[in-house]
């Protein structure tokens, strides 16, 4: 809800601007370019920061889940040329064309993107052709713990009622069912309807000790101390714990899902040199640490994660142990009809 | 006459572009598949037992919401106008204060207020009782929309009572009336057009809404509201959304209809 606002706010503020610059015409830029991403995923004074170095203005949309950035750009009244989201996501959009071809060469800060991460995101970008690496995480639990009885690193702790009343869920589908599908053993990719339906039981049975289901406030929850842990992405994870001492991150150890948010070029922008300009500023290491500091996910940049420091890098949320990363699963974008059944079990359960 | 006519225009082209093209756009999603074609699908699927669930569940809470607003709203009303304070502005002033901020806000100081360690648990602690778990459950939805639409439902009832001869209140008690039946033989059936205007303003905003059921429901109870933003902003299914929408626009039109019909001195209410 937060996010809506702000959003809310934010286009207010754009369509004003939007109205002022052009109605006074005062300021001449160089280009103008639409960039697209999830809400509070960016440094604002990296943005101005740019149009100040560059001269190219940048109108920023937000969107808060990988679902609503889709829609709000399938909906096609605003030309974006530079937009963010989530690997499967980006398949999907990369599957029906949507982005253009990139010359890596061109952006010279993508050198420092580290092996690892182009390999990473070969999952849905095959040959690295259309996206740039921005940020990535894992999903765990944030716990509370002062008020936890026992180890917490199984998501068990979910399902067996011993936290009922205490805990918060994602109100994100996929991640719903990510948690239930691993917890029984299964790829949180399945197609198999059976095993879906299985993860619907367990989700239905769960649904009376889930205290919310909750997306950008389930960290602040567990930090004020009104629920005792939560399902959530290792940045907000991380950032809690920076908010409040007795907070804890654990990867659960029946596995997790491992994502990454990677910028693409939208094949009908008519600005791609400009939005090029803003991809390669934002891979530069001034930039990607500022970036990463104000977000609080690991960042694929290599100068950015050798100049953590020891707390940091030691920090299960920012830099996940490896053992962990290798039994988690990245997100693949399913069929029209599992996507479809997927939402229909998940309006069920809401509805519950 | 019709030199003033063109004064009009703007209000034509404002109606055009933002009431009639819109319902057109909703009415032809409705009835199209994704495809294109012509189908009742998207209107039907309402008695789907996960979108009817949530009709009677908005139903009640429309139901709910509107009664606890109208037995609020006549006390202190009365209140106001025998004490006459309606007339400095004040407690009107009051009432409309919290209108002028912004509603989100509102709901989300309710949230704060009932969450488990919340500024209500934290009174109830310190006053030695148990604490409540009051959120994330249709009772703190109850409580979120009531807040939220009373206003409405004061301002026009006011307005009625406030209107009221003070003879004629004289009279039934000359003639041996009690305040009870002075209050349902006269008060109540004098402020009829602006309880019905209230009924309206309360009625269909509660059945409609979905952020207060979002914020305050935890994501765990859902409006027919809830449905349809999750339709076009996740699912990505316009037609099943427009579909609901126009229901639910029909639903309401038509239990409005019913309630104004029995308007009983026909007056025109102010909304209307």
């Amino acid at each position: 809800m937060k996010k809506r606002g702000v959003c809310l706010c934010l286009s207010v503020l754009i369509l004003a601007v939007a109205l002022l610059s052009t109605g006074c015409g005062k300021k001449e830029y160089e280009d103008t370019i639409t960039v697209f991403n999830y809400g509070m995923y960016i440094d604002p004074d990296v943005l101005d920061q740019f149009t100040e170095e560059t001269g190219i203005k940048v109108n920023y949309e937000e969107a808060p889940t990988p679902e609503e950035l889709y829609t709000k750009y399938k909906a096609g009244s605003i030309d974006y040329d530079l937009l963010c989201t989530s690997d499967y996501m980006l398949e999907k959009l990369i599957e029906e064309g949507e982005f253009a071809e990139l010359n890596m060469a061109d952006m010279e800060n993508t050198q420092y993107i580290d092996d690892r991460y182009w390999n990473f995101a070969k999952s849905f970008d095959p040959e690295n052709k259309y996206t740039v690496p921005y940020f990535w995480g894992t999903v765990g639990i944030l716990y509370d713990t002062t008020k936890v009885h026992g180890p917490i690193d199984s998501w068990d702790v979910l399902f067996n009622g011993e936290y009922a009343g205490e805990f918060i869920m994602q109100n994100s589908m996929r991640d719903a069912y990510m948690v239930a599908l691993r917890y029984l053993g299964y790829s949180m990719n399945t197609e198999n309807t059976a095993e879906l339906d299985e993860a619907q039981q367990l989700l239905l049975a769960q649904k009376d000790d889930v205290q919310a289901y909750l997306v950008d406030e389930a960290r602040d929850e567990v930090v004020a101390g009104n629920a005792t842990m939560t399902v959530i992405y290792s940045g907000d994870g991380y950032l809690g714990m920076e908010y409040n001492e007795n907070l804890d991150f654990a990867l659960p150890k029946e596995g997790t899902n491992v994502w990454m948010d990677s910028w693409g070029i939208t094949a009908d922008s008519k600005h791609k040199e400009s939005a090029m300009k803003l991809l390669n500023f934002l891979c530069r290491e001034d930039i990607a640490w500022k970036n990463f500091e104000y977000v609080g996910y690991s960042s694929p940049i290599d100068q950015v994660n050798e100049k953590m420091d020891d707390a940091q890098k030691a920090n299960k949320a920012l830099c996940p142990p490896e053992e962990d990363t290798e039994s988690a699963e990245v997100y693949k974008n399913l069929s029209a009809e599992t996507t479809a059944y997927m939402n229909d079990l998940w309006k069920e359960l809401k509805a519950e | 006459m019709n030199k003033r006519t063109w004064l009009s225009f703007p209000y034509v082209l404002w109606i055009i572009g933002f009431t009639v093209i819109p319902l057109i756009v909703i009415f032809r999603y409705a009835f199209t598949t994704g495809d294109g074609g012509f189908t009742l699908e998207n209107i039907l699927t309402i008695f789907d037992p996960i979108h009817f669930k949530a009709l009677v569940f908005s139903l009640e809470i429309a139901v709910g919401c509107t009664l606890i607003c109208i037995i609020l709203s006549y006390p202190l009303v009365l209140a106001m106008r025998r004490l006459k304070m309606g007339k400095s502005g004040v407690a009107l002033f009051i009432i409309i204060l919290p209108m002028w901020m912004n509603s989100i806000l509102r709901i989300m100081a309710w949230q704060m207020i009932l969450s488990p360690n919340g500024i209500l648990n934290l009174i109830l602690e310190k006053l030695g009782m148990k604490p409540l778990s009051i959120a994330n459950t249709a009772t703190a939805i109850m409580i979120g929309v009531v807040y939220d639409y009373l206003p409405y439902m004061i301002l026009p009832v006011y307005n009625a009572v406030a209107e009221i001869n003070e003879d004629i209140i004289e009279a039934a008690k000359d003639l041996g009336a009690g305040s009870i039946t002075t209050f349902f033989k006269v008060i109540l059936p004098l402020s009829m057009p602006g309880l019905l205007s209230g009924i309206v303003m309360v009625f269909v905003p509660s059945m409609t809404s979905f952020v207060v059921s979002d914020v305050l429901g935890g994501g765990k109870l859902q409006l027919v509201g809830n449905i349809i933003e999750q339709e076009f902003t996740k699912s990505a299914n316009w037609n099943l959304g427009s579909g609901l929408s126009v229901f639910l626009m029909v639903f309401v039109m038509i239990s409005m209809a019913f309630t104004l019909k029995n308007d009983v001195d026909g007056k025109e209410s102010t909304v209307w």
